[in-house]
């Protein structure tokens, strides 16, 4: 992860958001993946999405854990703090930062080898806990720094780019999101702008884990004949079920849709999501009929994308352990210690 | 009978039953109404990893010269388990009692003409009173309190007092509770010439005192020093500490107006992740903490080197228990000292921080919080099951109001407007200790922590000269933190001494008693009871001021002894071990055996 500072030039006209903020304002410092990485796709989306949700940086946490993709949240949003923590283990460190401060706005970026493998148990917790954040999994199939080994979720047949081939089954993790009592499960294509911003945006307002996994084609060691993560690939089997308008809180829905077909999902927060049936049979909100359906296109090779699952009623972290409204950490400390009479009066108990 | 010596206010009852009977709330009475009576008391639980069905044994040593540790002798055991009935009888110490459950017939391959055995129909009895099976079998728990109140002189009317106050909303049970104490008082009065020469005689109220456990007072502290994020994965036998925050927040963190949490506890789904919640937490400006055992601190070290590298203040509390591997986790023992100093890979130092009692182990909870923010590194609480598990009688807590906690270096936005730009790893003060700014606040503050190289401005490097100059400045912390351990204790001898001992955490207090018997036969010995570490001056100089120094711990490595051969200049051959190893708190002997037989054997050799 070398360190890059990009220039910063002046454009005179440049667009600000609601907030009086640059789309660059949202930027980090350059990327060092390889030149046409799925990753810096979404990089990308991610700093078109926080920049029209008028998101002040200084409200974002970004955290991952190691990998390529976990070297991301360097790329985006410098006035965020970020937190590059140790493999498979972003979700624990979200879980304090949120315990600590519940109105941070929550960004955990991940990969296969990070949330499929070595982080698999602290990934599945954090669906469990539906811990408040947007949980990226950024899928390539392999391990790309140490140079290519698969990943659990690779596909069985894939082949390698040195042609070893997967026999093992795939980890998806979209549908073990789901499995798991997940609220909030996607799946994009990094090279799908046009669906990924929405979906960001959505998984930002979702009041629980949104979990958000990404196909996202290694360029150097897994975008060959017979990957099942190559561009060529995930273009020719990219099935997606729904598609997703992100409409935010104080703004009309003026688009008209047909009832049954368009799903208006209020959120929390109140913004809107429009789900926009691709396939008028598709219910995200039936979590059986969700995996019978992915699972049904899974043995067809087709990668279903959209936003495949959503229950916006499950409660989070908080709400389950019925914390106070606000950050722990604006508390003055006279109210968190009881005081020596308090101390005095409890210890009459222990004699 | 077998002619016993009178010995009041001085004496070792130990009760053996099953797991699960309910037997703790009867020892705890047993307990409580000594120390009413004004006597020191200590109370030992040497219990299975069982939840049901396993024997179990409870050890009360009264002593009037205030004695705590674990003695080694049993003046009066209750033998109320048939499974342990044999090996309970051979641990009788000479001319003491015995006393059992005779509805049933005891046959003993060995018979102990040198003790007095007293049989007591407490099944018998407790069955004819009462008739629910589970009220009989946790009446006749209580059934020989009654027995001992009588033959040991414990007033009944505290007894009284105390089941009136246990039970205030429950006037049945009070009554029932009494029922069973009479059944066995009239016994043991109407059979037995009472009360016995081992007894208890009122000697005051013991005000001013009060009888916890160390997890229970290290809760206390995390409460008081304002901790607001606790994670943990349960663990015997640091799940009480974690048991006792939750009530107490429950009691005091709670708003009165919506009665919602002032406070987040999350139950973890492994060690792993409870240490990455308190750093993560920590990183955002909560004080927040780990309760955990030695099996816990391995999965934590991960974490715990990634805190030291990138400095985030965190509190691990390390309740020890006997390794290694599951060990027998219900037992005791000090042999984490060299995993917790230096968990995980690369170059690793951590303060320890070494509580002797539930007093210690409140205070230095409060202290962990203001070092680890002060110093922004891991902070370790070693405390062991001894500690941390049994009941102590120690000195009321005391609170200053005035105190306030040491966040240490932080910035807030007012500070960076001061501030050309904010660098995260900057010596500015020439302490080793660098500002930190909390996320949420100022873009200005903005910075991204990592456990990968880093350079003073907290950028991603791979240059050696960068690395170097951050590690090195680790160092630098490293003798600030000397300031700021807690100071050890020296107790002098009465006379001029060329002999030591270092001893730490729960030894302190089989060494007093043994230090006290050794200089009543002219053996003088300087004590220091080392608090922390890294080791100060002090610690330097009592090692340069002795010709011998004992280390006395508790574990087969001679852990701490090791620790001061590497972080001072002590020399190996004057520093020698006393261990003990065995999963049961140490007792003097040990020590005062220790101590006699080296110096003894010297004496031997020069006469030679």
């Amino acid at each position: 992860m070398t360190f890059i500072a990009k220039p910063r030039v002046e454009l005179p006209n440049e667009p600000v958001n609601a907030i009086g903020l640059r789309l660059r304002d949202y930027e980090g410092v350059g990327s060092t993946l390889c030149a046409g990485c799925g990753h810096d796709s979404i990089t990308a989306a991610i700093i078109q999405a926080f920049w029209e949700l008028s998101l002040r940086p200084e409200r974002v946490i970004k955290l991952s854990g190691i990998g390529c993709s976990s070297k991301t949240p360097a790329y985006f949003i410098s006035g965020a703090h970020g937190f590059n923590s140790v493999h498979g283990r972003m979700p624990s460190v979200a879980t304090g930062a949120l315990a600590a401060n519940r109105d941070l706005v929550c960004i955990g970026v991940s990969g296969d080898g990070d949330s499929l493998s070595i982080g698999f148990g602290q990934f599945g917790h954090a669906v469990r806990r539906n811990l408040n954040m947007l949980y990226i999994i950024e899928n390539n199939g392999v391990y790309g720094l140490t140079k290519g080994q698969f990943s659990a979720s690779a596909d069985p047949g894939s082949k390698a780019k040195r042609g070893e081939v997967n026999q093992m089954q795939c980890i998806d993790a979209a549908e073990t999101a789901i499995a798991l009592g997940g609220a909030f499960a996607a799946r994009s294509f990094s090279g799908d702008r046009e669906q990924l911003v929405p979906l960001i945006k959505a998984g930002i307002s979702h009041p629980g884990c949104a979990v958000l996994d990404v196909v996202s084609p290694c360029v150097t060691f897994n975008d060959h004949e017979g990957s099942t993560k190559s561009y060529a690939y995930t273009r020719e089997h990219y099935a997606p079920a729904v598609q997703t308008d992100y409409i935010p809180r104080a703004e009309q829905i003026t688009a008209e849709y047909e009832e049954g077909q368009t799903l208006p999902v209020t959120m929390h927060d109140g913004s809107t999501l429009l789900l926009r049936k691709v396939d008028a049979e598709y219910d995200p909100t039936d979590r059986s009929a969700v995996l019978r359906y992915l699972e049904a296109h899974r043995s067809r090779g087709e990668v279903v994308t959209g936003l495949l699952f959503i229950n916006e009623d499950l409660p989070e972290m908080h709400e389950i352990a019925g914390t106070r409204q606000g950050a722990l950490t604006a508390l003055p400390f006279e109210t968190l210690n009881p005081g020596s009479a308090a101390l005095a009066e409890l210890q009459r108990r222990m004699r | 009978m077998p002619a016993t010596q009178s010995r009041i206010n001085d004496f070792v009852i130990k009760i053996a039953t099953v797991n699960g009977t309910g037997s703790a709330s009867a020892n705890g009475l047993l307990m409580k109404a000594l120390f009413r009576m004004g006597i020191p008391v200590t109370g030992k639980n040497l219990f299975p990893s069982n939840i049901q069905g396993l024997p179990t044994w409870y050890e009360v040593r009264a002593n009037r010269d205030g004695y705590i540790s674990r003695s080694g002798r049993v003046d009066v055991m209750v033998a109320m388990n048939a499974q342990t009935y044999e090996r309970d009888m051979r641990e009788v110490t000479p001319g003491g009692f015995l006393i059992y459950d005779s509805t049933w017939p005891r046959r003993a391959v060995e018979v102990r003409e040198d003790i007095t055995v007293l049989g007591v129909p407490l099944a018998a009895m407790c069955n004819e009173r009462f008739k629910a099976s589970r009220v009989r079998i946790l009446m006749k728990n209580i059934a020989y309190v009654g027995v001992l109140s009588a033959l040991m002189g414990i007033d009944r009317s505290i007894l009284q007092a105390l089941l009136e106050e246990t039970f205030a909303t429950k006037p049945k049970l009070v009554e029932s509770n009494l029922e069973a104490i009479d059944i066995g008082y009239q016994y043991a009065l109407e059979n037995f010439t009472c009360p016995l020469p081992v007894r208890a005689q009122t000697m005051g109220d013991n005000a001013g005192k009060i009888l916890i456990d160390g997890n229970a007072a290290a809760a206390l502290g995390c409460l008081y020093a304002g901790a607001t994020v606790g994670a943990w994965y349960p663990i015997t036998p640091s799940t009480s500490l974690m048991d006792a925050f939750k009530g107490y927040c429950q009691q005091f963190r709670r708003d009165p107006e919506n009665g919602r949490n002032n406070y987040c506890i999350v139950q973890a789904e492994d060690e792993l992740a409870a240490a990455g919640i308190v750093l993560g937490a920590s990183w955002c400006g909560a004080r927040a903490f780990t309760p955990t055992s030695g099996p816990g601190i391995s999965l934590m070290s991960e974490f715990i080197g990634f805190a030291y590298y990138a400095e985030i203040p965190s509190v691990f509390f390390d309740v020890q228990r006997v390794g290694p591997s599951t060990g027998m986790p219900t037992r005791t023992q000090q042999c984490d000292i060299l995993l917790c100093a230096y968990a995980s890979h690369g170059d690793t130092r951590h303060p320890l921080l070494l509580p002797s009692d539930p007093a210690e182990c409140f205070e230095m909870a409060v202290h962990a919080f203001d070092m680890a923010e002060r110093l922004q590194t891991p902070i370790f609480v070693l405390s062991d099951l001894d500690v941390g598990m049994n009941d102590w009688m120690i000195p009321e807590l005391a609170w200053d109001d005035s105190y306030r906690p040491d966040r240490g270096k932080v910035l807030g936005p007012a500070d960076l407007d001061e501030l050309e730009k904010f660098y995260r790893y900057l010596d500015r003060d020439g302490d080793g200790i660098p500002y930190r700014t909390y996320p949420g606040e100022d873009a200005r503050g903005a910075y991204f922590v990592r456990g990968s190289g880093h350079n003073r401005f907290g950028g991603y490097t791979e240059d050696g000269e960068e690395y170097r100059d951050v590690l090195d400045r680790l160092l630098v912390k490293w003798d600030t933190a000397r300031g700021l351990v807690p100071e050890p204790v020296l107790q002098a001898a009465a006379e001029k001494t060329s002999v030591g001992l270092i001893a730490f955490g729960s030894s302190d207090g089989a060494v007093t008693e043994a230090l006290d018997e050794l200089a009543e036969e002219g053996i003088d010995v300087d004590y220091l009871r080392i608090r922390g570490f890294p080791f100060n001056s002090e610690v330097q100089a009592f090692l340069d001021g002795h010709e011998t120094v004992f280390v006395v711990e508790q574990n087969r490595d001679a852990q701490m002894r090791s620790l001061l051969l590497m972080e001072t200049q002590a020399c190996s051959t004057k520093l020698i071990p006393i261990l003990h190893y065995n999963g049961m708190p140490i007792p003097s002997d040990c020590v005062v055996q220790g101590v006699a037989s080296n110096l003894g054997n010297r004496k031997k050799e020069a006469a030679a």
